[in-house]
């Protein structure tokens, strides 16, 4: 029976190149796995194979399901359908704990360590050495030692976690997820905070597991480090899983592809007229801005009336990009100015009061004040430039949200319901609301249309155009490149923290900015 | 149906109102005379009236309280405020010259900086704000202490009776103090933006910063208020009992501050906070101690049975309780068509 059923996967995904031997019995096997979310199919049927010493690369954008399937995996949610077989069984992890006792450890992203608790304590945590009942902190000693030779580290086991380093922390979570006898270890983008020689330090552990014999899935955005340390790719789109391929077999445009849903050949370039009408009079002016750690330095500028994408893959430094140029993350080289106000070292209340404003990519999280009203909200922005000592009066601030309200169709009750409860295009709205009635020369957009249906999407797009006609000018980052090419007049590709490239007017296509993204 | 609209929409405040009518309404079936209020000299007198007067310390250290727990703090030392502020004015009306004004001055001034004591060590140097107010907690008293020498210094100020148990137009002198303090905070709140950003910060730091408010000054300046009202409060006390007691003034007082702020419908994890529902929730510890006292139970049962009416009312105003109220009733008439979101899209549905 459960021949056949493997069979049946191999025919339906004939994009599968043939696993490396099939007639090995594979380390991890997901068979037909689903799982949904009040109404969003997270995982659609997806089936993948992993061998023994074999590192595979998880790759997708932003609600691809990579994170649903290693928590799948792991226990974290339940499933919906499918089976995991883990060595030839069927295995069943109710959580985490669970999985890592199954043989399956992972290390996320964010250290999940215990910081202010000893390299020992949190290398012991799970499973104390006792004698007589009581922990002997000797064997635990010996113990976490010998964990820590594992992953080639010579560092003192009894000093606090949290003075080492990320990229040390990063590798004692290693050995803890190694100290359970794992079979299989899901690295989940465990090298964003890292610098190149930690990486590299990582790199050799990882081959060093693969020569034992473990099976290691690895998360990342960084497509270099994919094609530096991973026997074959597995790419997730909308849940649904589009392939696995051989890395060494796939070409950096073809993956590209994959993981945006285009193909280059299907992109014809579209007539976009992406030429400014007005006279040119810059606005946003970024200078060798840079951070260490957090953006490559790079030159940017915006004119009135002209909107610049920011297009690149999940990581590549497009939100980065938006918070230098808005200042709420201040950069360690460079200049930033706004028309002929220098904003390097100011407060984003002033750079507000100069004409500056900012929609956050994490909506929740940076946009809005859930438990104030719709009206609150709005005028937030206006009003923090103004000072708490100069309030708008209600009869002015009914007439700016109502106007709003009216102007971005949004749909609410009445303007003093909390924001919270408003569905997520409409809260994108108010948010937008929240920096039009400030009347900003320069809007920077991060995301303005994640998450939020279709319809919104559509509106959202088309406030975008008509307030540029007005002589605005924007950066919006986007993940959608169809939405980018649709509007922008520059797009500026981001890609490892870095700007690649820059294309103007007619270069300006989906096309042509997938093949600088896989260059 | 509109009826049940406004019940809805005004839910939250309702509860604590109801809650104190019904408090007050029980407590006279049980103690005949209570709601009765005589006039003596021309001043009110009764059971309501000496509410009233007693709670005026809670409700201004409330006040302060309730703009701290707005910004996602809290502030436990406001008790050993009053202590010192107490025992600055017992210890100067004593030993100095100074003129009462100047005695009240210097008081509140030792307020201020207990305030800005508190609002350093949590906006500057990032102390979480119950760690931080509980070191003033534990060395206001001893302060105090090193203030009045250890000893209760007793006074004599016609102007400081007179704000301890004076009247003016019928009422207490102190209840006016309150009353004027709690209009020029709502003032200062609502009719600037101050309290605006004041509950932006508290639900949402991030958020605050990204449209420019600088959460600092802010968290700074509702610790000095708490500080200030604190100090109000320990004049009053002081004044009272004519006397600095520096081991008991405002005992427990921070307690019942918290408690009144909760009962108004805040959240201690910050945001929205309701400034004359927190009178509100001030009238109800105070009501219930009084109505306890004046029933003739025996004092030891005073504890236990406050905590279990406050126990009942914050369960009446949990979400659990409200959702299942709302689900028993909207059972009881037709399959769950009386909630919020179902009102509200039927009036969008409607509009078009």
């Amino acid at each position: 029976m459960s021949h056949l059923v493997k069979e049946n996967v191999q025919v339906k995904d004939t994009l599968i190149v043939e696993e490396v031997q099939s007639a090995v019995r594979p380390l991890l096997e997901i068979k037909n796995l689903s799982k949904s979310f009040t109404g969003v199919q997270a995982l659609n049927d997806v089936s993948l194979q992993i061998q023994q010493g074999e590192i595979r690369a998880l790759l997708g954008e932003n609600g691809a399901g990579k994170s649903t399937l290693i928590k799948v995996l792991t226990g974290v949610y339940p499933r919906d359908g499918g089976e995991i077989l883990l060595d030839g069984s069927l295995i069943n992890a109710s959580d985490s704990g669970h999985a890592q006792r199954l043989g399956i450890s992972t290390v996320y992203q964010e250290v999940n360590l215990i910081p202010t608790m000893s390299v020992m304590e949190n290398l012991t945590l799970q499973h104390q050495e006792k004698t007589f009942g009581l922990i002997s902190w000797k064997k635990a000693e010996i113990r976490a030692r010998e964990l820590l030779a594992q992953v080639g580290l010579e560092i003192d086991p009894l000093r606090q976690l949290d003075t080492y380093s990320i990229a040390i922390q990063q590798l004692v979570a290693i050995a803890r997820a190694l100290s359970t006898q794992a079979k299989m270890l899901i690295l989940d983008e465990p090298t964003a905070s890292l610098d190149s020689d930690e990486i590299k330090q990582l790199f050799d552990l990882m081959e060093r597991l693969k020569s034992e014999g473990l099976g290691i899935i690895f998360v990342t955005h960084f497509l270099d480090q994919v094609y530096s340390i991973t026997d074959s790719i597995t790419v997730l789109r909308n849940g649904e899983c589009i392939g696995t391929f051989k890395t060494a077999e796939l070409t950096r445009s073809d993956l590209v592809s994959h993981m945006v849903g285009k193909s280059l050949e299907d992109l014809a370039p579209t007539a976009h007229d992406h030429s400014i009408k007005r006279e040119r009079t810059e606005l946003l002016q970024l200078n060798n801005v840079g951070k260490q750690r957090y953006l490559q330095p790079l030159d940017l500028s915006i004119a009135a009336g002209e909107i610049v994408g920011v297009a690149g893959l999940l990581g590549s430094g497009r939100t980065e990009l938006c918070e230098l140029a808005y200042g709420s993350v201040k950069p360690d080289q460079g200049e930033v100015t706004l028309g002929k106000h220098s904003l390097t070292k100011s407060s984003l209340r002033r750079a507000i009061q100069v004409g500056m404003g900012y929609c956050p990519e994490d909506r929740k999280q940076d946009g809005i004040v859930a438990e104030l009203s719709v009206r609150e909200n709005m005028i937030l922005a206006l009003q923090a430039s103004k000072g708490w000592w100069s309030p708008i009066s209600m009869a002015e601030q009914q007439n700016l949200v109502e106007e709003m309200i009216h102007r971005l169709a949004i749909k609410t009750p009445d303007m003093d319901k909390p924001i919270g409860e408003l569905s997520g295009g409409n809260q994108q709205k108010v948010i937008l609301a929240r920096w039009l009635i400030t009347h900003p020369a320069l809007l920077i957009l991060d995301e303005p249309t994640r998450g939020i249906d279709i319809g919104a999407h559509h509106e959202i797009i088309q406030i975008i155009k008509e307030l540029c006609e007005q002589g605005m000018g924007l950066l919006v980052a986007s993940s959608e490149l169809e939405e980018l090419v649709m509007f922008a007049h520059r797009v500026v590709v981001m890609k490892d923290h870095h700007k690649v490239s820059e294309l103007h007017g007619d270069e300006v296509s989906e096309q042509a900015i997938l093949r600088t993204i896989a260059s | 149906m509109k009826k049940n609209n406004f019940l809805h929409k005004h839910q939250k405040t309702l509860a604590p109102l109801l809650s104190l009518v019904l408090i007050i309404l029980v407590t006279a079936s049980i103690t005949p005379g209570f709601l009765s209020i005589k006039i003596v000299d021309g001043h009110l007198f009764g059971s309501l009236l000496d509410i009233l007067h007693r709670a005026t310390p809670t409700a201004l250290v409330a006040l302060g309280m309730a703009v701290v727990i707005g910004t996602r703090g809290i502030d436990l030392s406001v008790g050993a405020v009053i202590a010192i502020s107490g025992a600055v004015t017992a210890v100067l009306t004593v030993n100095t010259d100074f003129p009462v004004w100047l005695v009240v001055l210097c008081a509140l001034g030792t307020g201020v900086v207990c305030g800005l004591w508190n609002g350093i060590l949590v906006s500057v140097f990032n102390i979480q704000p119950i760690v931080a107010t509980l070191i003033l907690m534990v060395a206001g008293r001893g302060i105090a202490q090193m203030i009045t020498e250890g000893q209760i210094v007793t006074f004599h100020s016609d102007v400081l009776d007179a704000i301890g148990n004076g009247y003016f137009l019928a009422f207490p002198i102190r209840v006016w103090i309150a009353i004027g303090m709690i209009v020029l905070t709502v003032l200062v709140m609502r009719k600037t933006a101050l309290g605006l950003f004041i509950e932006a910060v508290g639900a949402n730091v991030r958020a605050s910063r990204l449209v420019g408010i600088e959460a600092r000054l802010l968290v700074l300046s509702a610790y000095v208020f708490s500080g200030f009202c604190a100090a109000m409060s320990g004049i009053i006390l002081a004044a009272d009992i004519r006397g600095a007691d520096a081991n008991n003034a405002g005992l427990w007082l921070e307690l019942d501050a918290i408690l009144a702020v909760v009962l108004a419908g805040a959240s201690l994890a910050g945001g929205r906070i309701y400034l004359l529902l927190t009178i509100v929730g001030v009238l109800i510890i105070q009501t219930l101690t009084t109505a306890i006292l004046t029933s003739g139970l025996p004092a030891q049962y005073n504890l236990v049975v406050k905590a279990t009416i406050i126990l009942a009312v914050l369960l009446i105003q949990s979400p659990k309780t409200r959702q299942w109220l709302s689900g028993f009733f909207s059972k009881n008439k037709n399959a769950g068509k009386s909630s919020a979101g179902e009102a509200s899209t039927d009036k969008r549905s409607a509009k078009p």
